[in-house]
């Protein structure tokens, strides 16, 4: 299953741990919010991806299942 | 005052400063509205609306037809939807709708109507801003019409909104119906899908509803003998500025910025520019020969948006027009979205920095920066907004932003601010001139 991010801006309060947790596709603005494109992310990272959006603590990461390929 | 006298106006027929067309003059000028007829009503309209290519007047243009689609496969009996018939008009700059629902209420009620029917909704929302007395006084008389309309079946109530920016912005509306903030939510869900208690709801600008009315009477072909191909129908524009009479006047999109000066007796002295759109829009140099319409004006980078043309006078200053424009946008943040809360005030600190020549090396870069940076990361688009009056702002101004940043505040710096803002007195005309 291929999946891509997604941040609810609403919601987000710049704690900054998805960066921590996924650099290799988080990256932070010059106030702390994640900038995150909504490519799908690549198969060896998609635990991580899990990890990070389960680690943000407002609950603003957000992952969103991609319909397989056919 | 029509500029195509053969064919306008349309929606602003009859209307006129001296009131507001009552029920039985209404249908006078524009005839009954035809019966919408049993089952296949909806889809007939849904489809006549399509063919006539309406879109939106609010500001973002989207299609009419799919919003109603969309309302319409959302709905059902066990979750009816809602009308909202939107009419908040943030936009300083703007007096469209407030003209409009205070001459011809009755039209907006119409195509209200025509909604509800073909989304098979029972319920009318009509927003207006609390300042707007007299466009309250109308549809309130106009609503109480209706009550004796032995035919009415849908339950139509009026509510005033906050005079803010942002309460006209669908998913903001649709929170502050349903009892919260006037701010936006994240979307999607939108609102025809998932709005006001959970109903789908159709969000539709008080003008695009007025040219349903007129479609369902004399249908697409008619919608379409005006405008263009991307941007059919004529369009109200709010004529502000340094102009001998500004004002509402309605137009065919096509037709000449120049022709539309020369209705509202020309300008009154040289203009340095024109913001089109709104205070999310653009500026455009008045050495550039514009044509109001979608497809002439996107190559400037432009849109009609709510339908803004403000003329800004040459003995005016640009930089601290400007820079008075992104710092009220700035404020009228909604404050949810952190690119938004504190990118915008980053940029406005900024301009206001170097209009008054104290910018600290690296701001014009910094600028950039975050221009990019903060485009399409709200959950509405009002950074994006922002980001793009600016950048033509910046673009258009070039020679007097690098000359404030040098030299500091010019000679016409201090003088009082020509374009409207909500509190400031500007926007005191309670009943908008009518052309």
């Amino acid at each position: 299953m291929s999946i891509r991010l997604r941040v609810n801006p609403i919601t987000c309060e710049a704690h900054g741990l998805c960066a921590e947790l996924l650099p290799e596709r988080i990256e932070l603005d010059d106030w702390g919010y994640p900038i995150i494109d909504g490519a799908p992310v690549a198969p060896e990272l998609v635990l991580h991806a899990r990890r990070a959006a389960a680690a943000c603590p407002t609950l603003a990461l957000l992952i969103e299942e991609l319909p397989r390929r056919r | 005052m029509s500029i195509d006298g053969r064919m306008l106006p349309r929606l602003l027929l009859g209307v006129s400063p001296a009131g507001t067309i009552g029920l039985g003059e209404h249908l006078g000028l524009h005839g009954e509205l035809p019966d919408p007829g049993r089952g296949r009503g909806g889809a007939a309209l849904i489809e006549s609306v399509e063919r006539a290519g309406l879109r939106g007047r609010g500001g973002a243009g989207f299609p009419t037809a799919l919003k109603l689609r969309a309302a319409a496969a959302a709905g059902g009996a066990r979750r009816r939807a809602i009308v909202v018939a939107n009419g908040a008009e943030g936009e300083p700059a703007s007096l469209k709708d407030r003209a409009l629902t205070a001459g011809a209420p009755h039209l907006v009620l119409d195509g209200a109507l025509v909604a509800a029917e073909a989304i098979g909704a029972r319920e009318l929302i009509v927003c207006l801003p609390r300042s707007a007395q007299a466009s309250a006084t109308a549809m309130t008389q106009a609503i109480g019409e209706r009550r004796r309309d032995p035919r009415r079946s849908v339950a139509t109530r009026l509510e005033l909104v906050p005079d803010t920016y942002l309460a006209g912005q669908e998913s903001a509306l649709v929170n502050h119906l349903g009892g919260g903030p006037a701010i936006p939510t994240l979307t999607p869900p939108f609102p025809t899908e998932r709005g006001i208690g959970r109903r789908p709801t159709l969000v539709s600008n008080v003008e695009t509803l007025a040219h349903l009315a007129l479609i369902a009477r004399h249908g697409s072909g008619w919608f379409r003998e005006l405008g263009t191909r991307a941007q059919p129908g004529s369009t109200l524009v709010t004529l502000g500025g340094d102009v001998a009479c500004p004002g509402v006047y309605e137009i065919a999109p096509g037709s000449r910025l120049e022709d539309l000066l020369d209705a509202a007796g020309g300008a009154l002295s040289p203009i340095r520019a024109f913001l089109v759109g709104g205070y999310s829009g653009t500026w455009l140099s008045s050495e550039t020969d514009v044509v109001l319409s979608a497809e002439q004006l996107a190559p400037l980078g432009a849109t009609l948006g709510a339908g803004v043309i403000f003329a800004l006078a040459a003995d005016a200053c640009p930089v601290a027009e400007s820079t008075r424009i992104v710092r009220w946008l700035a404020d009228e943040s909604a404050g949810q979205c952190g690119p938004c809360l504190h990118g915008l005030e980053a940029m406005a600190t900024a301009m206001e920095q170097v209009a008054a020549g104290e910018a600290p090396p690296g701001t014009g870069e910094r600028l950039s920066r975050w221009q990019a940076l903060v485009a399409g990361r709200g959950a509405c688009g009002h950074p994006d907004g922002t980001v793009r009056f600016l950048r033509s702002a910046l673009g258009v101004f070039a020679a007097e932003f690098a000359d404030h940043a040098a030299h500091g505040r010019c000679a016409d710096c201090a003088q009082p601010s020509s374009l409207p803002f909500p509190g400031g007195g500007r926007r005191a005309t309670e009943k908008p001139v009518l052309r």
